[in-house]
C-alpha cells in the first residue's frame, strides 16, 4: 500500500495508522476533553451530557449480557432484572446508609455478582429455549417482586427512592452531568477494559468453547458448571453496575422502570450492535438510549409523512428491524461492519 | 369454606385459559422444538380482533369462528414466511425473530386500536344458576369452551388423517416425508392451530380483565408454568399443567391470606402471583424439566 | 399401481430405476464419487459393500435427502433435486436403516399414516389385508404402541408400511440389521413373495452378501463411492473368486 506514487495516499495512510494506533487515547482523553470544553462553552447542553451518560451506561448492560450470551451461548431475556437489582442496591445504601454514590458501586458489584450466580447455578443444567424461557419468566416477575410487601421499608414500595446526584469532587468546574459523565466514562472503560482481558485469558477461551459445545468442552476439562455459574454472575455484575449509575444518574428508582420492556430493550441493543463483540456493546448501548429518547419522535415524524391508517410505534419498527436483521446480519452491526472490513482488505 | 371453593373455582376458570395457553405452546414446542415467545401477544392480537368483530354488530359466536380462522391464517403465514426459512440457523437468532414478533404485535395492536383499556361484554348470559354463588357465569363459561377445545382437538388428532399425519411429522419427520407427507406444511399446519387456539384463549379471557395491549403478558407467564409443570412435550400434561398451576396460584394466595387473618403475618397475597409462577417455572426446569407427564430428552453427541 | 413393462422404442422395456454418475455430499464430504447402475421392472438388485461403501447413500439419493449431482431416472422421468416426499409419492417405497418406525403411534397408526396421500380407500383396504397376509403378527399387534415391538416385528411394520404406499420400487436398507438368522429368513421369503405376487421391483442394500446374493438378480458391488463390480447375482455368489476379493468370503 505505501508503495502508491501519490503522498497525499501516504499522509492519509499514516493519519489513519496513528489515530487507529492512539484510538485508546483518543477516546478515553482527548474526546471528553473536548467534549468538556464545548460543553463550558455552551454548544453542549447538560441534558445532552445527560443522553451521552446514559448511553454509555446502557452500552455497560449491554456488555453484561454480550458476555454472557454471545460469548458463553447463555441465552437470556431477564437481564433487566439484574439492572433493576444494581439500581436498587445502589439507592438504598444512598438512601438508607448515606452512602457517597461511589461507595455504593462496589456493594452494588458484589450483590448482583451473588445474585446472579444465585441464579445461574439452577439454570446451569438448562439448555438453550430452556434457560430463555426461565429468564423471560424473571423478568415479567421483576416489577412484583420488587413490589413485595417485606421489602418494602428498604425499597418504598411502589413510590421508589429518590436520590439525589452529588456535586463534582475538588470544586472542579464542572456541571453534575458533566461530572456523572466523566465518571460513568471511566467506569465504561475499566469495565471494557476488564472484559477484553477476560476474553483473551484462557477463562475466555473456556467460555468461548462451553459457548460453541459444551459437551467437548467438559471432556477437555473444562468445568463447565463452575465457568457458567461464575459468567452469570459476572453478567449480573456488569448490568447491575450500569443499574447503579442509572439510577445515581436518573436520581430515582421505581419498581415500574424496570418492566419486561427493559430486558428486551437491552436484548435489542445486544443484538443490533453485535452479539459477540465489544465495540457492538457501545453501539447497542446507544441503540437503546435511542429506542428511550428518540423513538416516539422518530415514529411521529414516519406517521406524519406516510400517512398511514394506524399509529405508528417504535416497537413496531424495532420488532420488524429485528426480524430482518437476523436474516441479513445476525451479528449486528458490529459484526456486519467487521465482515465489511475483511472484505474490503482482501480485494 | 365457601371462599375456598369460590377461589378453587376461579382457579379453574384462569386455569382454563392457561391450559388453552400451554397447549398451544407445546403444540409449537412438540413440532418445531421451539417456544413460542409470542404466543401471548399474537393471542392478546387476536382477542383484539374479535373485539373489532364484536363492535361492527356480530354476534360473538359468530366473530370466534371467524377470528380463528384469521389467527389460523397467520401462524401458517408466520411459519411459513419468517420461521421456516430460519429452520438451520442459530437458536439465539431464533429466539430473537420470536421476541421480533412479540414487540409488532404488542405494537400493531396498541398502534390500530390504542392503548385505552377497553370493555368487552360477555358472551355468556349473567344469569343465577344453581352453583352461583361459587363461580360466575363467564368462568364457567371460560371452562366450558376450553373443554370443548380440547375434545375438538383431541377428536381431531387421534381420529383424523391430517391429525395422524400431523402427530407424525412433529414425531418423526424423516418417516413422515417417507410416508410421502409433507412435513414442511404439516409444520405450518401445527402453527396456525396454535395460533387458533390462543385465539379462544384471548377472546375468552378479555372479557374478565379488560382488553388492553399488556392483558397477557403475565398470563403468557401462568401459561409457561402450565405447560412446564404439565411437561412441554405433552399436549394432554400441557392441559393438566393449565388448570393445576390455576388452581395452586389461587390456593396460595387464599392460604396467604388466611395465614395472615390468623396470625398477622404476610407472606404472599395475591400481590405474589408472579412471582409464585416464576418459583413454579424456576422449580420445575430445576428439579424436572420433562414435567409431570413429559418424557425426558435423551442429548446426542 | 401398475408396474406392467413400458415399452420405448425398440422390444426393450425401459428400466424402472436408471442412476448415472451419482455423486452425493454431506456437507463438505464426498460419499459418492459416480455410481451407476440400474434395475430393470419386477427384478430384485442388490447393493453390497462393505461399511461406509456408500450403499447407504445411494439410497438416500435416490429419496432427495442427501444433496446430489448426476442423473436419476425414475421410469425415464428424472427425480434428482426432488423433495422427498414428492418422490415418495412417484412410487418409491423407502424402508431405512433402523426401520424409522414410529414409535409413538400404535401399529394400526403407523400403517395408516403410510397410506395418507392415497386416495382410493378400497385400494388402501386392500393392501392392509395384503400386508396382514404376509406378517399376521402385526394384525395380532395392531393396537399396541409400536416402539414395544421386537426388532423383527418392527423390520416387518417398516416393510409394510413401503407397501402400504402400493410403490412400484421398494428400497430396503440392511433389512437384516440386529435380527435372529430365522426371523431374517421368514423376512426375505416374504420379501420374494412381495416381489413375485405384488410385483414390487427392490433395490436390496445389504452387508450380509450371502443372503442378499440368494434374493436378488442382479448385483452391485460398492467399494468408497464407487462401483467396482456387477453382475447377475447367480454369478457373483458361484465365483468363488469374486467372492473371495470383493466381498469377503
Amino acid at each position: 500500500m505505501a508503495t502508491t506514487a501519490s503522498t497525499s495516499s501516504t499522509v492519509a495512510d499514516t493519519a489513519t495508522g496513528f489515530a487507529w494506533r492512539y484510538r485508546y487515547w483518543l477516546l478515553l482523553v482527548v474526546l471528553p476533553v473536548l467534549l468538556i470544553a464545548a460543553g463550558k462553552a455552551g454548544y453542549i447542553s447538560n441534558f445532552q451530557f445527560l443522553q451521552l451518560s446514559l448511553m454509555i451506561v446502557y452500552s455497560i448492560a449491554v456488555l453484561g449480557l454480550i458476555l454472557l450470551t454471545g460469548f458463553n451461548g447463555q441465552i437470556s431475556l431477564g437481564h433487566g432484572a439484574f439492572f433493576a437489582v444494581g439500581a436498587y442496591t445502589a439507592a438504598i445504601m444512598i438512601d438508607q446508609a448515606g452512602w457517597p454514590f461511589w461507595a455504593t458501586l462496589p456493594v452494588a458489584a458484589l450483590v448482583c455478582f451473588i445474585v446472579g450466580y444465585l441464579f445461574g447455578l439452577p439454570a446451569l443444567r438448562l439448555e438453550g429455549h430452556y434457560l430463555a424461557l426461565a429468564t423471560f419468566a424473571l423478568a415479567v416477575a421483576v416489577p412484583q417482586i420488587l413490589k413485595y410487601k417485606h421489602i418494602e421499608p428498604l425499597t418504598r414500595g411502589v413510590m421508589g427512592i429518590n436520590v439525589f446526584k452529588s456535586d463534582p469532587p475538588f470544586g472542579l468546574p464542572l456541571s453534575t452531568d458533566q461530572w456523572m459523565f466523566l465518571v460513568v466514562l471511566a467506569l465504561a472503560a475499566l469495565m471494557f477494559w476488564i472484559a477484553r482481558n477476560l476474553l483473551d485469558s484462557r477463562t475466555g477461551r473456556a467460555l468461548v468453547a462451553i459457548r460453541d459445545h459444551s459437551m467437548a468442552a467438559s471432556t477437555m476439562g473444562i468445568n463447565v458448571s463452575h465457568y457458567k455459574a461464575v459468567m452469570f454472575g459476572i453478567s449480573a455484575l456488569y448490568t447491575g453496575l450500569a443499574g447503579a449509575m442509572h439510577g445515581i444518574i436518573f436520581e430515582f428508582v421505581s419498581p415500574d422502570s424496570f418492566r419486561f420492556e427493559l430486558s428486551i430493550a437491552i436484548l435489542v441493543g445486544a443484538v443490533v450492535g453485535g452479539i459477540a463483540s465489544l465495540p457492538g456493546a457501545i453501539i447497542g448501548g446507544v441503540f437503546v438510549q435511542v429506542i428511550e429518547k428518540y423513538a416516539d419522535a422518530l415514529t411521529r415524524k414516519i406517521s406524519a409523512a406516510v400517512h398511514l391508517p394506524l399509529e405508528l410505534e417504535p416497537w413496531l419498527i424495532y420488532g420488524i428491524a429485528l426480524i430482518i436483521l437476523m436474516y441479513t446480519m445476525p451479528m449486528g452491526i458490529a459484526g456486519g461492519m467487521a465482515a465489511l472490513w475483511r472484505r474490503l482488505k482482501r480485494s | 369454606m365457601e371462599q375456598l371453593i369460590q377461589q378453587v373455582a376461579a382457579g379453574l376458570a384462569n386455569g382454563a385459559i392457561y391450559a388453552l395457553l400451554a397447549l398451544a405452546l407445546v403444540m409449537i414446542f412438540v413440532s418445531t422444538d421451539h417456544i413460542n415467545f409470542a404466543q401471548g401477544e399474537m393471542a392478546m392480537f387476536s382477542a383484539y380482533l374479535t373485539w373489532q368483530f364484536l363492535q361492527w354488530g356480530l354476534n360473538f359466536w359468530i366473530a370466534l369462528p371467524v377470528v380463528m380462522v384469521l389467527s389460523f391464517v397467520i401462524g401458517v403465514g408466520i411459519e411459513r414466511i419468517i420461521l421456516r426459512p430460519l429452520h438451520s440457523a442459530p437458536l439465539l437468532s431464533v429466539v430473537v425473530v420470536f421476541i421480533g414478533l412479540l414487540t409488532i404485535f404488542h405494537a400493531l395492536a396498541g398502534g390500530i386500536w390504542t392503548h385505552t383499556i377497553k370493555a368487552v361484554p360477555s358472551p355468556f348470559p349473567q344469569v343465577s344458576f344453581p352453583g352461583s354463588s361459587y363461580i360466575g357465569p363467564h368462568q364457567l363459561g371460560m371452562i366450558a369452551v376450553t373443554i370443548v377445545m380440547l375434545f375438538a382437538l383431541f377428536a381431531f388428532f387421534r381420529l383424523t388423517p391430517l391429525g395422524l399425519a400431523m402427530r407424525a411429522a412433529a414425531q418423526n419427520p424423516a418417516s413422515a416425508r417417507l410416508a410421502g407427507i409433507s412435513v414442511d406444511w404439516m409444520l405450518a399446519l401445527g402453527w396456525g392451530l396454535a395460533a387458533a387456539v390462543g385465539a379462544v384463549a384471548g377472546s375468552m379471557v378479555a372479557p374478565a380483565v379488560y382488553l388492553e395491549p399488556n392483558m397477557m403478558a403475565s398470563i403468557l407467564l401462568y401459561g409457561f408454568a402450565g405447560a412446564l409443570v404439565g411437561g412441554i412435550s405433552s399436549p394432554g400434561g400441557a392441559v393438566a399443567g393449565g388448570f393445576i398451576v390455576g388452581v395452586l396460584e389461587n390456593l396460595i394466595a387464599f392460604l396467604g391470606n388466611a395465614l395472615e387473618r390468623a396470625t398477622g403475618f404476610y407472606l404472599v397475597g395475591n400481590g405474589e402471583k408472579l412471582t409464585v409462577a416464576l418459583i413454579i417455572v424456576i422449580t420445575v426446569l430445576t428439579l424436572k424439566p420433562s414435567g409431570l407427564f413429559g418424557h425426558v430428552t435423551v442429548k446426542r453427541v | 399401481m401398475s408396474s406392467a413393462p413400458i415399452l420405448a422404442r425398440g422390444a426393450e422395456p425401459m428400466p424402472l430405476l436408471e442412476v448415472d454418475g451419482l455423486k452425493a455430499y454431506y456437507g463438505q464430504t464426498q460419499a459418492l464419487h459416480g455410481v451407476s447402475f440400474s434395475l430393470e421392472q419386477g427384478g430384485i438388485t442388490t447393493l453390497l459393500g462393505a461399511n461406509g461403501a456408500g450403499k447407504t447413500t445411494t439410497l438416500r439419493s435416490l429419496c432427495g435427502m442427501v444433496r446430489t449431482e448426476g442423473t436419476i431416472r425414475l421410469n425415464g422421468d428424472p427425480i434428482l433435486g426432488k423433495a422427498t416426499e414428492t418422490i415418495v409419492r412417484l412410487g418409491v417405497g423407502h424402508v431405512p436403516e433402523g426401520r424409522g418406525t414410529f414409535t409413538n403411534l400404535s401399529v394400526d397408526e403407523n400403517l395408516r399414516v403410510a397410506a395418507y396421500t392415497r386416495q382410493d380407500k378400497v385400494a388402501v383396504q386392500r393392501d392392509l389385508d395384503m400386508v396382514f397376509e404376509y406378517f399376521p403378527i402385526l394384525k395380532a399387534r395392531i393396537d399396541q404402541q409400536a416402539g414395544t415391538l421386537s426388532g423383527g416385528e418392527q423390520q416387518m411394520l417398516a416393510i409394510s408400511r413401503a407397501l402400504m404406499l402400493s410403490p412400484r420400487l421398494m428400497l430396503l436398507d440392511e433389512p437384516s440389521f440386529g435380527l435372529a438368522p430365522l426371523i431374517v429368513q421368514e423376512i426375505f421369503r416374504i420379501m420374494r413373495r412381495i416381489n413375485t405376487e405384488a410385483k414390487v421391483s427392490m433395490l436390496l442394500v445389504e452387508q450380509n452378501a450371502a443372503l442378499a446374493l440368494d434374493l436378488a438378480d442382479h448385483a452391485y458391488v460398492l467399494e468408497t463411492g464407487r462401483v467396482v463390480m456387477s453382475g447377475k447375482a447367480a454369478d457373483i455368489k458361484n465365483d468363488e473368486a469374486i467372492r473371495k476379493s470383493y466381498l469377503g468370503y
